[in-house]
């Protein structure tokens, strides 16, 4: 027990601690996601259009997303606009951003793909049973977008999670960190307690994703056409 | 007197550069099933989507019963009612079942009532006998079922013409008859349709007319008996001839082998 440092979790207010880190960062992910999905749908559609202009703006903000680090972002955004603007941002606010910053890329990639995935005779199938463009869009494209869009977009929300683990760097305090502050205050009385909280946050983060993660391949099956 | 339903009268239709149909014209009398036969790339679909409403035309007009068919003006989706579509490929709405597949169309854009369409939905699917398949997906037919679903789909909304194009084309041999089958049920029914096939005895049965298209062009137009066993002209003919098989080549393979 001791070895493993479980008392030590078990001491004080430690666990509701880091519970309480943990909630931290699903509140991070969900928030940002959210905020992805709405600018991702609008970002995706308008991605669809065959504007020069729109192309290459959006070329190159989704490969700015894919080569920056995450770290580097958050840093940019946290400390960049403390020293640029005199801003005094919040570190949770900041990591929403980044994260916000980052699934708006990634929905929007999405949407465009389940959007222009939609075969073309669905369209003129609708057409000819006397169905409208309207009608068209809201009984046939946008059902079938939002079946092939929700799992992938589920696995966004646990690759979130996961990458909520970051956020600590600019002091936002989440499970981790949470873990390193329990760590470094008994580091005299349990000195081998580390490997036990470590593997609680692992515990705690795969009881977060694992149902996140089966629902999707749930849906996924149960939509695959 | 015919009672005229639909007449095309100098359509021309390209892509592009690439001149499709010249200057067609025909007219489709009610209760007439016209067939259209010629080779690949001749512009049979082509003809049938314009009919529809489906593609730009460059020139001339199609008319259902003395209305306008434009792709641009406010009623071609109430026009396009009134033809039923089949096409080669399944296109079934892969996240309804086969009965959402058919009721919607009656049930949102022609506002009948939800029980009366499932009535007649039903009914209809007893008739091409895949009452069993009422509640399943369209995965989960085969290619010749789907077919037939497609056709009760476009029946339900009661139009006034059928237009198949090639229906059976992308279908294996042993489903080829049931959904053939199913066109000569709504043959004898009396509806009007311009059907578009490579299967050469059905159009022989079903037709009361045969359009032989080549190049955009109506090359020969008959009855089928004639067309089929008299053609008059040589390109007919040689298009005929590919559906036939060399019954004599084996044969003289064996008198060779003899002597
Ligand atoms: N969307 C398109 N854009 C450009 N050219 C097209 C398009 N659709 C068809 N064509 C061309 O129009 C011509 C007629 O095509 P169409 O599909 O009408 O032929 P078809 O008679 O139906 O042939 P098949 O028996 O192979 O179905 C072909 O040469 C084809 O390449
Ligand atoms: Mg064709």
């Amino acid at each position: 027990m001791q070895a493993l440092g479980i008392d030590v979790l078990l001491k004080g207010n430690n666990f509701i601690r880091l519970i309480d880190g943990l909630c931290t960062a699903l509140r991070i992910s969900l928030v940002s996601v959210i905020f992805s999905i709405v600018f991702g749908i609008v970002f995706g559609i308008v991605m669809t259009y065959k504007n020069t202009v729109i192309r290459v703006v959006s070329r190159v903000y989704l490969e700015i997303v894919r080569i920056m680090p995450q770290m580097v972002l958050l840093f940019i955004v946290f400390f960049g606009t403390t020293r640029m603007f005199g801003l005094n941002l919040d570190a949770e606010l900041a990591s929403i951003i980044v994260f916000t910053f980052w699934g708006t890329a990634e929905m929007g990639d999405l949407v465009r793909g389940a959007v222009s995935n939609i075969p073309k005779h669905q369209y003129e199938s609708s057409y000819a049973l006397g169905l409208n463009k309207a009608q068209t869009y809201f009984y046939i494209v946008i059902p079938q977008t939002l079946r092939r869009l929700i799992p992938l977009s589920i696995n966004l929300v646990t690759r979130m999670i996961k990458t909520t683990s970051l956020v600590m760097m600019i002091g936002v305090v989440e499970a981790l960190k949470v873990t390193q502050q329990i760590i470094e205050a008994n580091r005299m009385t349990a000195p081998n307690a580390a490997f036990g909280l470590y593997l609680t946050v692992f515990i705690l983060y795969f009881l977060a994703c694992w149902p996140i993660s089966l629902l999707a391949s749930y849906l996924e099956k149960k939509w695959s056409a | 007197m015919a009672d005229k339903l639909l007449t095309i009268e100098h359509l021309k239709k390209s892509y592009g550069d690439n001149l499709i149909l010249k200057d067609f014209n025909l007219t489709v009398n009610r209760g007439e099933v016209v067939v259209i036969i010629g080779p690949s790339g001749c512009g049979k679909s082509t003809l049938l989507r314009c009919i529809n409403g489906l593609e730009e035309i460059q020139g001339g007009e199609i008319k259902l019963y003395g209305e306008k068919i434009d792709r641009n003006k406010k009623n071609i989706a109430e026009i396009r009612q009134k033809i039923g579509m089949v096409f080669q490929s399944y296109e079934l709405f892969p996240h309804k079942t086969v009965l959402q597949n058919i009721i919607l169309a009656p049930i949102k854009v022609q506002k009948r009532s939800k029980s009366d369409v499932i009535k007649e939905a039903e009914y209809l699917l007893e008739k091409v006998g895949l009452s069993d398949k009422r509640d399943v997906y369209p995965r989960q037919l085969s290619g010749g079922q789907k077919q037939r679903v497609a056709i009760v789909r476009a029946l339900c909304m009661h139009p006034e013409i059928m237009l198949f194009d090639e229906v059976t084309a992308a279908l294996d041999p042993e489903m080829v008859r049931e959904v053939l089958d199913t066109i000569l049920e709504l043959a004898k029914q009396g509806r009007t349709m311009i059907v578009v096939t490579h299967e050469m005895s059905f159009a022989r049965a079903v037709s009361d007319r045969v359009l032989f298209l080549d190049k955009g062009e109506i090359i020969e137009e008959d009855i089928p008996e004639k067309i089929f066993d008299n053609p008059k002209t040589e390109r007919a003919r040689r298009f005929f001839h590919t559906f036939e098989y060399d019954a004599v080549k084996n044969h003289t393979d064996t008198l060779n082998r003899k002597v």
